[in-house]
């Protein structure tokens, strides 16, 4: 394998095992493990200032935590496919250029050789 | 790093959105400036806005047993400058409020100043400091992701614990406890943030090395044979 892709390969690798490894350690904590820490911030608010009142809620919320979740994977999944459009794109005019350049540069050997 | 909706007293929500908002104004004019002076690079910002798309919506576990998701503001950053990821954003701020009642309207000032602005500018910060003490590519854009996410979170940190001071130790104590719920749970997820961003610019100077160089990322091909 190539020096570049190795580097790739490794770096997926280190993303992943930071995942990993609070799951694997069994790190979670509190009622529900690993739940958000934007959701523990908001109870923390709600334990220490049980007076405060939220004076807005959500136009529209998630009938459930299914759906909530149906939604970040469409989120996820719009950026992960549109990332990917990109890079098919970026990639096949790379080639091209590749090609054309190849073939500007034959023409011109096949020129100078003739010359000579 | 979302400040759930209605949890900013209103004040301070009102005064958030009148911090962010000059930014995100002259943000909009950036953008569009970029798109009409450069047009080849629109599929580029349309990539780095869906990056930071999907991964704000990932959720992942960190060592402190609660789990957080990165920004991927930090690479549109370095890309385009900040003012452009103001807009980019509060776009994906304004699509979790809206759909998933992630972050809120009120709460939407705070929370674009956090990972629109903040976030971006430290990235933009971090990378040019790095690039100018000799380092190379790779690493100037691990430290701008990673710095930046981790600056969004702090400001989150700053804006509850201004928000909600604790009823015992004051402000210092709210941020020591916001920074334990947010700050070091981000500290692994940065890093990934850091990575994930280094893999999408290598893989960027592999296909789209002309975009690199005309975004200043890259040298020139004539400087490099100099």
């Amino acid at each position: 394998m190539k020096r570049f892709s190795r580097v790739n390969l490794l770096l997926l690798l280190a993303v992943l095992l930071l995942a990993v490894v609070p799951l694997a350690f069994g790190l979670g904590s509190g009622e529900e493990p690993f739940s958000g820490a934007d959701a523990v911030a908001e109870q923390a608010i709600v334990d220490d200032h049980p007076d405060y009142q939220p004076w807005f809620s959500p136009i529209y919320e998630p009938p459930s935590a299914e759906l909530e979740s149906a939604l970040f994977a469409l989120q996820a999944a719009l950026g992960a496919g549109l990332l990917g459009y990109y890079f098919g794109v970026a990639r096949t005019r790379q080639r091209q250029r590749d090609a054309a350049s190849r073939q500007w540069q034959g023409q011109r050997d096949a020129a100078s050789r003739q010359r000579g | 790093m979302h400040i759930a909706e209605g949890y900013l007293p209103p004040e301070q929500a009102a005064a958030w959105f009148v911090v962010s908002a000059p930014f995100v104004v002259h943000g909009s004019r950036a953008l569009v400036r970029q798109v009409r002076a450069d047009p080849d690079s629109k599929l580029l910002l349309g990539a780095a806005g869906a990056f930071t798309f999907a991964l704000s919506a990932l959720k992942i576990p960190s060592v402190t047993g609660s789990s957080s998701h990165p920004t991927g503001t930090g690479l549109g950053a370095v890309l385009f400058r900040p003012p452009v990821m103001s807009v980019l954003g509060g776009i994906v701020l304004l699509f979790q409020a809206l759909l998933l009642a992630h972050g809120g309207l009120s709460t939407l000032g705070a929370n674009v100043f956090s990972m629109a602005i903040v976030g971006p500018w430290v990235a933009y910060g971090s990378y040019t400091m790095v690039r100018r003490v000799g380092g190379g590519l790779d690493p100037a854009v691990f430290a701008a992701a990673t710095l930046g996410s981790l600056a969004t979170y702090s400001v989150t940190v700053a804006q509850l614990a201004l928000a909600f001071p604790d009823p015992m130790s004051g402000i210092v104590g709210a941020l020591a406890k916001f920074g334990g719920i947010f700050a070091v749970t981000q500290i692994p997820l940065a890093i990934s943030e850091g990575l994930l961003t280094v893999l999408v610019v290598r893989l960027l100077g592999r296909t789209s090395g002309d975009d690199l160089r005309r975004l200043g990322l890259l040298r020139p091909a004539a400087e490099v044979r100099a």
